[in-house]
């Protein structure tokens, strides 16, 4: 590794960066775009679900029904319609996901000590509201049951009388079980790894574009200062990068950073390595930066799905889940949430660490190896 | 071979896929001479240049440039060597100032050497007007020499030259020559392709390229000779009329 050319082909490389609009665009402006629309986009919270409702009973204890619902805070009612028929047009529409039907009768049945029937109707083609309204309706009925046998004691003149088992629950980590807690983390590491791969996979393709390329390895200059040449300007950039989406969580989705934040952004530049990498080795295989564009977003994709990002590991099949240990991000989304909501430290993140380190490495290696000096 | 060849070839091939764009090359040019490679569009010129410069792997044949085998000691080759390639492939966001510390870094340059030596080539090259200009904004005169002042910084011992006047106005082109002829005087060997027989006249050596065979090899004066013309111009298309009916020829 010869300094001066190490740092020749890094200080142009730099000014590259810095003389080119869309580099500066991706650099600044994507991370921040991508946490909001993300952060937004991405919420697994059951919030304003829109429902509607059929009062046939015009009752107090309908009325009190419909109040439960409300109450949890997960349902938007809007408004009650005349007829099912009306109830199920909407919902073939799509303006409603959960309907909710009181018969007439239903306060009667009630106090004539009768199972009240009432329909529930559900888009089952959102299964997580569907079973999440399935699941709150149930507790809904039971509660409902209750107060009725309770306001039947009181009439007897007698007591509820205590017992059962009070089930008390402790939530760890994230108490107010907020989705974006669990999200954002995961999200920044998303969007470095976005950002950092469209960086550098254009880093030698614009060169054998543009035909500088042939001029550069006719030179003694080596694979390797190269490679890491080119590397260390998207280092810097990139920890701009770490630290504004940092700043955008903390601040902005105000999520705090539970754990030690240098050790967050030391093992961050473990995790840019192995990123920068991967673009790096794109950048050795396409030919065109249309090429070297498709094969970075092509990298997303998995990233999304496979890294435990949005959905948890634990469930997919064998095969996927090791496809998922192939990935820099899947080691990296842990070590965030590790930090960012546990406040764990290196004792649990060793391993997370290593296996990323030798991930980087391997990458960086093989697009060294893979780079060519000659034409053919 | 002879220890002042810069260039030995003996039956050079490449070969891509089917087609045979260098078939069978051989010749030899001494140090410090101007040697001018002539052919018509797609006779092997450029491909022959990229297995000299170790760009490129022969499919037979071997050669040796600078007294180091081209297969073998490629990245030996690449440090004594200046290449210019066909369309200048200069960073166009770049000025001509940083286009030339960047190969004066890559080459390994010391900061002295440095800066002398880019006083020195800016002077030579007369680019000291527009040193700090953008080179994407330079008409192609200019950026034909900062090119040049890029592939000459190390001083090496062969110059390689692949259409450098393509696309150059004639004054442009007659000052560039100028240089070629004052850098082959300090001893450097000058390989250069070009589609202006006015250009080639000043070659000490000539070789005549058509399909990737060599057709005449020789000082301008010899060739005009043995084709009995007064110009390369006229051996030239003497040549290339001689294939066509040949062709003509076969087909018929
Ligand atoms: N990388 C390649 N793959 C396939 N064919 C190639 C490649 N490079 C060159 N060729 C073909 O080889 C032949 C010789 O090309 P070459 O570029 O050497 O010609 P040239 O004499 O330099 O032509 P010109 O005067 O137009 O520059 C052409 O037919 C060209 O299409
Ligand atoms: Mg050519």
């Amino acid at each position: 590794m010869n300094l001066r050319r190490l740092l020749a082909i890094t200080k142009k490389e730099f000014i590259h960066i810095l003389r080119d609009r869309a580099s500066l665009a991706i650099i600044f402006v994507m991370p921040v775009m991508l946490l909001f629309i993300f952060g937004y986009a991405v919420t697994t919270d059951i919030e304003h679900i829109h429902t509607g409702v059929v009062d046939l009973d015009h009752s107090p204890e309908s009325r009190a029904l419909v109040q439960a619902f409300v109450n949890t805070g997960s349902y938007s009612f809007l408004g009650e319609a005349d007829t099912v028929a009306a109830l199920t047009e909407a919902m073939d529409f799509g303006r409603i996901k959960v309907g909710l039907v009181i018969p007439h009768g239903y306060a009667a049945s009630l106090w004539r000590d009768e199972q009240a029937p009432v329909q529930l109707l559900l888009d089952g083609s959102d299964p997580t509201v569907a079973r999440t309204t399935l699941a709150t309706s149930q507790i809904i009925a039971l509660m409902q049951g209750n107060r009725q046998n309770f306001l039947r004691l009181e009439r007897l003149g007698r007591s509820l009388v205590p017992g059962g088992v009070d089930m008390r629950p402790l939530v760890l980590y994230n108490p107010d079980m907020d989705s974006k807690r669990f999200n954002i983390p995961g999200l920044i590491g998303i969007v470095l790894q976005n950002v950092t791969v469209i960086l550098t996979a254009f880093a030698l393709v614009r060169e054998k574009e543009r035909g500088t390329m042939e001029q550069l390895i006719v030179t003694p200059v080596r694979a390797r200062e190269i490679i890491v040449g080119k590397l260390i300007p998207y280092v810097v950039v990139a920890s701009f990068d770490v630290a504004l989406s940092l700043i955008v969580g903390v601040f902005w989705f105000r999520v705090p950073i539970v754990g030690s934040l240098s050790l967050l952004i030391l093992l961050s530049f473990v995790f840019l390595l192995a990123a920068l990498g991967m673009g790096m080795l794109i950048s050795t295989i396409a030919k065109t930066q249309l090429q070297a564009m498709q094969m970075a977003l092509l990298t997303l994709m998995p990233a999304i799905l496979l890294s435990g990002f949005v959905f948890p590991r634990e469930a997919m099949p064998t095969v996927v889940q090791w496809i998922g240990y192939l990935l820099p991000i899947t080691y990296f989304i842990d070590i965030l949430r590790g930090i960012m909501l546990k406040g764990v430290g290196m004792e649990a993140l060793w391993q997370d660490t290593l296996l990323l380190l030798g991930l980087g490495i391997l990458i960086l290696s093989v697009s060294i190896v893979r780079f060519r000096k000659r034409l053919d | 071979m002879a220890d002042k060849d810069a260039i030995t070839v003996e039956g050079l091939v490449k070969e891509f896929g089917k087609l045979r764009a260098v078939d069978g090359l051989s010749f030899s040019v001494p140090k410090g001479a101007i040697f001018a490679l002539l052919g018509p569009n797609g006779s092997g010129k450029s491909t022959t240049i990229r297995m000299l410069c170790a760009l490129l792997t022969p499919t037979a044949g071997r050669a040796e440039v600078l007294g180091f085998d081209i297969v073998r000691q490629g990245e030996r080759i690449k440090e004594r060597l200046g290449y210019m390639s066909q369309g200048f492939s200069l960073y166009l966001d770049l000025t001509a100032r940083e286009n030339m510390e960047f190969y004066a870094g890559i080459y390994g340059l010391t900061k002295e050497e440095k800066k002398t030596r880019m006083a020195e080539v800016l002077k030579l090259t007369l680019l000291e007007a527009k040193s700090e200009a953008i080179v994407g904004h330079l008409s192609g005169g200019w950026k034909q020499r900062v090119a040049l002042a890029c592939a000459i910084l190390h001083r090496p011992d062969l110059l390689v030259l692949d259409e450098p006047t393509a696309g150059v106005d004639p004054v442009s082109r007659r000052v560039f020559w100028s240089l070629i002829k004052a850098l082959a005087k300090e001893g450097i060997t000058i390989l250069v392709t070009t589609h202006y027989m006015d250009e080639a006249q000043n070659a000490d050596l000539v070789a005549l390229m058509f399909g990737g065979k060599l057709r005449d090899f020789g000082s301008p004066g010899d060739l005009e000779e043995r084709w009995q013309k007064h110009t390369l111009e006229a051996v030239f298309i003497a040549m290339v009329e001689e294939h066509r009916s040949l062709l003509e020829e076969v087909s018929r």
